[in-house]
């Protein structure tokens, strides 16, 4: 199943975790806060990007299953 | 139907649920005076409950009638939707008409109060609601809030209603109609828009599945309730029928609210302000949809029609009706940049995009508006526009850039102007209106 990043951007507060931990997928705007790519997450990235998820201390990360 | 009261008898019209011909629908015709219970059960009868779930649902779905508070959102999957939900649902009339360019459901809040009201308990009835409320704005709306206690009362000891509405004051803020920011007002909270899911017709008002409709919306509910969605589709087009309400704000300043079949040409409602030949009119831009709208070249509007297939050629949508000739005498690029940092200020702040970036791009703006901008100011304004776009729990930012955008394209050549040191403008006199106590200019060109 596909699954897509998405950031809650009300919880985000522009800690960067989670662009150091899946830059192949996620870099930061000039203000800090996290440009996510909307695609599909690969299945080779998909550990990383639980991680970063994981890892986000606001949780605002989600990785969500695509319909 | 039980009719118990002190006044003269009401005489049931002949033959019941005759159609009003042509337009106005919404609005009484010929006359600034609010319509009362009486003249509204003369003129449209008994609110026409169905006694049953949904059925105005099938009926709003041949209706073809889609939301006019600005999303154009087919009314009837709302219904559904909030239906289907788990849980007692809960209705809510929106009438907080946040954007200072429109008035048209402040309008029709007082002068047409019962085809709201009518409309709030036929969607009631059809999503199983016992409970429903009205928010509006209570600073600007202290009379209409006033008149619309009274019709409920008048209704309630009528035995007309059979879900009881009150009445919730919404803050005078852009946002605070936005479907999320009211049902955390309702909520007891702020105006604060919320991150979605949940979406209020899963959990709104309570926690309850929550149905929010715009005023104008829930009144041609009540018309075609009554006369049913052939009737509706008689004005407007096949993909967009019926007719709307628009608030016209013409070059000379008059401001008009018109009920206007939807597809009707632009040219047709804003006659004076685009001249004869359509093209050396009073009016240099067109702006529609308000401060989440559209700029439209005068010449370029002439020729567009009022319905979303007609205007999304041009980049834009009708939007709540809101539509705005700026007078040839004032500078496009300095009333952009007095209403973008008032869309910059009504931010609710919590995205760190829209936080960082829509107070940027009104500086940028600002230096835009005033005589030698800096060349870099243009490419700054569109890398903050890429990067607040689509990045908010809300689409504030989004129609922001929509209108920013739109500003520097159809300004161009002024740009090219206030580069020299030169503005075309012959009036500094702010023209779009702004809530007062805003910033009413921050160019500076003395």
């Amino acid at each position: 199943m596909e699954k897509q990043l998405r950031v809650n951007p009300i919880e985000c507060s522009g800690h960067g975790a989670c662009a150091e931990l899946l830059p192949e997928m996620i870099s930061l705007d000039e203000w800090g806060y996290p440009l996510i790519d909307p695609r599909p997450v690969p299945p080779a990235l998909e550990r990383q990007a639980r991680r970063a998820v994981s890892n986000c201390p606001v949780l605002a990360l989600h990785l969500n299953r695509l319909p | 139907m039980p009719m118990r009261r002190s006044e003269p008898a009401f005489t049931p019209p002949t033959p019941f649920g005759l159609a009003p011909d042509g337009l106005p629908r919404l609005l009484p015709a010929g006359t600034r005076a609010p319509q009362g219970l009486q003249e509204h059960l003369a003129r449209h009868g008994f609110v026409p409950y169905r006694d049953a779930r949904l059925q105005l649902a099938a009926d709003l779905r041949a209706a073809g009638l889609t939301g006019r508070g600005g999303a154009s959102f087919p009314a009837y999957r709302k219904l559904e939707a909030v239906a289907g939900a788990r849980g007692r649902p809960f209705v809510v009339a929106n009438g907080a008409e946040g954007e200072p360019a429109s008035s048209k459901d402040a309008s029709l809040l007082w002068l047409a109060p019962h085809l709201v009201l009518d409309g709030i308990q036929l969607a009631a009835e059809a999503v199983g609601a016992q409970e429903a409320c009205l928010y509006l704005h209570d600073g600007q709306g202290d009379q209409i809030a006033a008149s619309l206690r009274q019709a409920l009362t008048e209704r309630w000891l009528a035995r007309i209603d059979r879900v009881p509405v009150r009445l919730a004051g919404a803050p005078p803020r852009f946002l605070a109609g936005q479907e999320t920011a009211l049902v955390n007002v309702l909520n007891g909270g702020l105006a604060l828009p919320a991150f979605t899911p949940p979406r209020v017709f899963e959990r709104g008002v309570g926690g309850a599945p929550t149905l929010v409709q715009n005023v104008e919306t829930l009144a041609h509910m009540a018309l075609i309730a009554r006369y049913g969605p052939g009737w509706f589709r008689q004005v407007g087009t096949q993909a967009e029928p019926g007719s709307m309400l628009a608030t016209i704000r013409h070059a000379d300043g008059m401001v008009r609210i018109v009920e206007a079949a939807v597809g009707t040409p632009l040219r047709d409602l804003l006659k004076a302000d685009f001249g004869t030949d359509g093209t050396h009119g009073t009016a240099q831009a067109i702006l529609v949809g308000g401060y989440h709208g559209t700029w439209l070249p005068a010449p370029a509007a002439a020729g567009l029609t009022l319905d979303n297939a007609g205007l999304q050629a041009a980049g834009a949508s009708v939007g709540a009706g809101v539509l705005v000739a700026l007078p040839a005498s004032s500078c496009g690029l300095a009333e952009t940049a007095r209403v973008v940092r008032y869309l910059a200020l009504e931010s609710a702040g919590q995205c760190g995009p829209c936080l960082n970036g829509l107070p940027r791009i009104a500086d940028g703006l600002a230096a835009l508006a005033a005589p030698r901008p800096d060349a870099r100011v243009r490419t700054d304004i569109e890398r903050w526009a890429r990067l607040v776009s689509g990045r908010g729990a809300c689409h504030h930012p989004d129609g922001s850039v929509r209108f920013v955008r739109s500003a520097l394209t159809v300004f161009a050549a002024e740009l090219r102007l206030h580069e020299r040191g030169v503005c075309s403008a012959s009036s500094r006199q702010p023209f779009l209106p702004l809530p007062a106590g805003e910033p009413a200019r921050d160019e500076d060109w003395s």
